[in-house]
């Protein structure tokens, strides 16, 4: 495995072999189990390398741990709205973009591609390229890094990021109560604005997370519990949900992007985002394998030619695999 | 262009929906950034999504080059229309397919307008958030196509953030779907790259649109200062407080003088500068924040704070701030927009220049912007029957742009690239960089016929030099003469 350190080291990595695909630290094994791919690893590409917290905006070299990135924010008292997940398990910035994986906080404010402001990546002819840019707003150019979010590898190697960041609430507030596709609809859509809608694994628990000033949320937190059954508990539930620490069983872990009227067809998934999105620990009908064995892409997904003309556009000669590899 | 092209398009449409005779080619031959103009062969006026995806392939048979065209308020003239070419005209496509309020999503045709979009919602309590100030005319089709931004973009992003799903014909006359109702997604993020095109990709022709919850409650509260960079370090201070404001706007001395003479906007007497912060959310937040917020502005040394009392007054404020534009219009026979985007922390200094700049040259300059996100709207105001009036501003807003790059910051924070700056898009991108995004452009459109001519400098780069040939070609569905 190649570990660059620096840019350029990526670029030359990118062109050391036929085949290639970065990795970081592989806490969604199953996205880059490729057969014949050298992997590079961005273990080496690490740290912060920008943060004007008065500007909400940092950049960070890829392989930077999420870990990292979480704890200094924090520091300033900011944070990335969608709750990165798998940062115990040592994800890397680089990871969550290629992989697109958000976590519930994407209820409110949007999910990594919302949160993306530029990228350098080496495309296929180890060309290191800037696109997007470094400020919170930029309409220049295609939008390149929003493309790259779940784009798993298989576009280009991502080198550097830059996102936009959030001032974080000043306190969180949980609440569980019981869940019906009712109960989801009702409280996503209500005045209390809660900052994330999430569905336990088993089915049977909504868990809403209000976020702002303490002394606001009690007040609404009430008004809620006036409204359904339920009680307040501790917030390091969202822990155990980031890090996937109830999916310990099968070893099988799937995201499916759904809709809120199709949560009960996933009764053993955590449920997040209000409904959007499901995690299975069983083989659902359709899904991408985030771990285990079953293909990448569960009942197929959507092709166009156009596909195969952006993959030829930015690695004209195969060097990283296909989102069919 | 051949006539026998023009002859079988005339074959597609119905005679009154083909405009070929120069008097109703005239109202197409501009858009927002009216110093350009250019006579289409034909405007067409497609009903349907198969009449589009009919003209599309049409283009591509003929090599045809076409304009997609929502209202034509593009200020970069990304909808310029192409001499010998077609301008396809969405404004037809208006209907609003699908408006589910427990999803909260909405499926839209590409000639709904903006505004429409919340209209419909209003009654569920939902809105739909990007608002650009000519949300009442333009289209969701050239939204996407430009990724426009509007006054609330620090809090809620711009439309890309809000697209769940497109369906599209590319330049190629593959009809794509990516997305749908979900607000998650698996695989690479073609919504993403499609939004913000600027036509260069094909047409848009149904975009499912997520929908927030209104606000409960908003603290809109508009500022007086003696100077811009008293406004400009109120906004600092807001930031640094950790709030987060729905909109953080100023206006200067002479967009104030505007917007007073359109709409009788009132503002305190004396001020240079005006700042409007509006927080929003549940009544108990806005409650604790709006404390929060007063007191900082009161340490800014306002001349006068004026918080909106009610929903009236609140509208009032942003009715003067949403007019600006047309109001300064109003002040000059014509005038340039830019929408340069610098650091936040870098905002004094970039309207010190501006101003030294304007002084320098004699050109008048207003600025209305969004101050939460370090987007710049300077109005350069000239005279274009004055003879080298235009090449003096558009001079001046060269300068600016370089100035905006400089700084760390981007030609545009949501006008688009267009015509107007495509000069520039080699300030902040290098060579390869502008050929990778060549190269995308290409894999959507191999024979370049859809808005060619606008986002690259110089003269069409012959698409097809270095990319051969295109996957659809090799799979023998689509050839060239
Ligand atoms: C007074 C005024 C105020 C403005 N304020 C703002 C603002 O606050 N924020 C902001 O971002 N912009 C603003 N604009 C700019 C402009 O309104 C936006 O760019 C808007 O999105 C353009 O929409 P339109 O329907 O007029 O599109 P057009 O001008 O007709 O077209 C714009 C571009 O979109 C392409 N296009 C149109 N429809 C489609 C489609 N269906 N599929 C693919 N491509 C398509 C066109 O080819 C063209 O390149 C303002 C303009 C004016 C005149």
């Amino acid at each position: 495995m190649m570990t660059p350190a620096t840019l350029s080291e990526l670029r030359e990595a990118v062109l050391s072999a036929p085949r290639v695909l970065a990795v970081g630290a592989e806490t969604k094994p199953r996205l880059s189990a490729v057969v014949g791919a050298e992997k590079i690893c961005t273990r080496h590409l690490r740290g912060i390398l920008e943060y004007e917290a008065a500007e909400f905006t940092f950049t960070a070299l890829a392989g930077t741990p999420l870990s990292e990135v979480v704890s200094t924010l924090a520091e300033h008292g900011q944070y990335l709205p969608f709750d990165p997940m798998l940062v115990d398990a040592g994800s890397t910035l680089g990871g969550m973009v290629a992989s697109g994986l958000s976590g519930p906080g994407r209820f409110r404010f949007g999910g990594v591609r919302d949160f993306i402001l530029g990228v350098r990546f080496v495309d296929g002819r180890g060309r290191l390229m800037r696109l997007g840019g470094k400020v919170v707003k930029n309409a220049a150019g295609f939008d390149v890094p929003k493309f790259l979010v779940g784009s798993l590898g298989r576009f280009g190697a991502i080198g550097e990021v830059t996102f936009k960041v959030f001032p974080a609430p000043e306190s969180q507030l949980t609440l569980k109560i019981p869940a019906t596709e009712d109960t989801i609809a009702t409280v996503g859509n209500s005045r209390w604005a809660p900052d994330a809608v999430d569905v336990l694994p088993g089915g049977e628990w909504l868990l809403v997370r209000l976020a702002g000033p303490g002394s606001a949320l009690e007040g609404l937190a009430e008004e809620i519990l006036n409204q359904f059954p339920g009680e307040i508990i501790g917030n390091t539930i969202w822990e155990d949900l980031r890090e996937f620490r109830w999916a310990t069983g099968s070893g099988l872990l799937v995201k499916t992007a759904i809709t809120p009227d199709r949560v009960l067809e996933f009764p053993a998934a955590h449920v997040s985002c209000g409904g959007n999105v499901a995690y299975s620990p069983a083989l659902p009908l359709t899904g991408l394998t985030l771990r285990g064995d079953t293909p990448l892409w569960i009942g197929g997904r959507n092709r166009f030619a156009l596909e195969a003309a952006v993959k030829h556009a930015l690695d004209p000669e195969g060097r990283f695999p296909t989102l069919d590899d | 262009m051949s006539t026998a092209a023009l002859e079988r398009l005339a074959g597609l449409l119905p005679p009154e929906r083909l405009l070929r005779r120069p008097v109703e080619l005239a109202a197409y031959e501009s858009d927002g950034l009216t110093a350009f103009r250019t006579r289409p062969l034909a405007v067409a006026l497609p009903e349907t999504e198969d009449e589009v995806v009919t003209l599309v392939r049409h283009c591509l048979e003929w090599k045809m080059p076409f304009v997609a065209r929502g209202s034509g308020t593009s200020l970069s003239g990304g909808s310029l229309p192409i001499a010998g070419g077609v301008v396809i005209a969405l404004n037809r496509l208006n209907r609003i397919l699908k408006l589910d309020p427990r999803q909260r999503i909405a499926v839209v045709q590409p000639g709904v307008v903006n505004t429409q979009v919340t209209q419909a919602a209003r009654p569920f309590g939902l809105h739909y958030a990007p608002d650009p100030s000519s949300q009442s005319i333009c289209t969701i089709g050239g939204n996407v196509a430009f990724n426009s931004g509007g006054a609330h973009c620090l809090k809620y992003g711009m439309t890309s953030n809000h697209v769940l799903g497109i369906k599209a014909v590319l330049a190629t006359g593959e009809v794509v779907s990516w997305g749908g109702q979900s607000r998650e997604s698996t695989g690479p993020d073609w919504c993403g790259l499609f939004t913000g095109n600027e036509g260069l990709f094909g047409i848009a022709l149904e975009i499912t649109l997520q929908l927030l919850p209104l606000a409960e409650c908003f603290h809109t509260v508009l500022a007086g200062y003696r100077t811009l960079e008293e406004a400009g370090d109120a906004v600092s201070a807001v930031i640094a407080s950790g709030l987060l404001p729905g909109a953080i706007e100023i206006m200067d001395a002479l967009a104030l003088a505007a917007a007073q003479a359109a709409v009788h906007a009132d503002y305190p007497e004396g001020c240079e500068a005006v700042l409007i912060v509006e927080l929003e959310g549940p009544r108990e937040v806005v409650a604790f924040e709006r404390g929060k917020l007063d007191a900082i502005l009161e340490a800014s040394h306002p001349i006068e704070m004026r918080p909106a009392r009610d929903a009236e007054e609140r509208l009032a404020i942003w009715k003067g701030r949403k007019s600006a534009f047309s109001a300064v219009g109003r002040l000059s026979p014509d005038f340039i927009v830019q929408d340069g985007v610098v650091p936040r922390r870098r905002l004094g200094e970039a309207l010190r220049r501006i101003a030294e700049m304007s002084r320098e040259t004699g050109i008048r300059v207003a600025n209305v912007f969004h101050a939460g996100d370090g987007n710049l709207h300077p109005l350069i105001l000239f005279d274009g029957r004055e003879s080298g009036a235009l090449h003096r501003a558009e001079e001046l807003a060269g300068r600016i742009l370089k100035m905006c790059v400089a700084m760390g910051g981007s030609i545009t924070g949501e006008h688009g690239i267009g015509v107007e700056k495509r000069e520039f898009l080699g300030e902040m991108f290098t060579s390869d960089e502008i050929d990778c995004m060549q190269r995308l452009r290409s894999a959507h459109d191999p024979f370049g016929i859809a808005n060619p001519g606008k986002m690259f400098p110089g003269k069409e780069a012959p698409a097809l030099s270095h990319v051969g040939l295109h996957p659809l070609e090799k799979a023998g569905l689509i050839s060239r003469e």
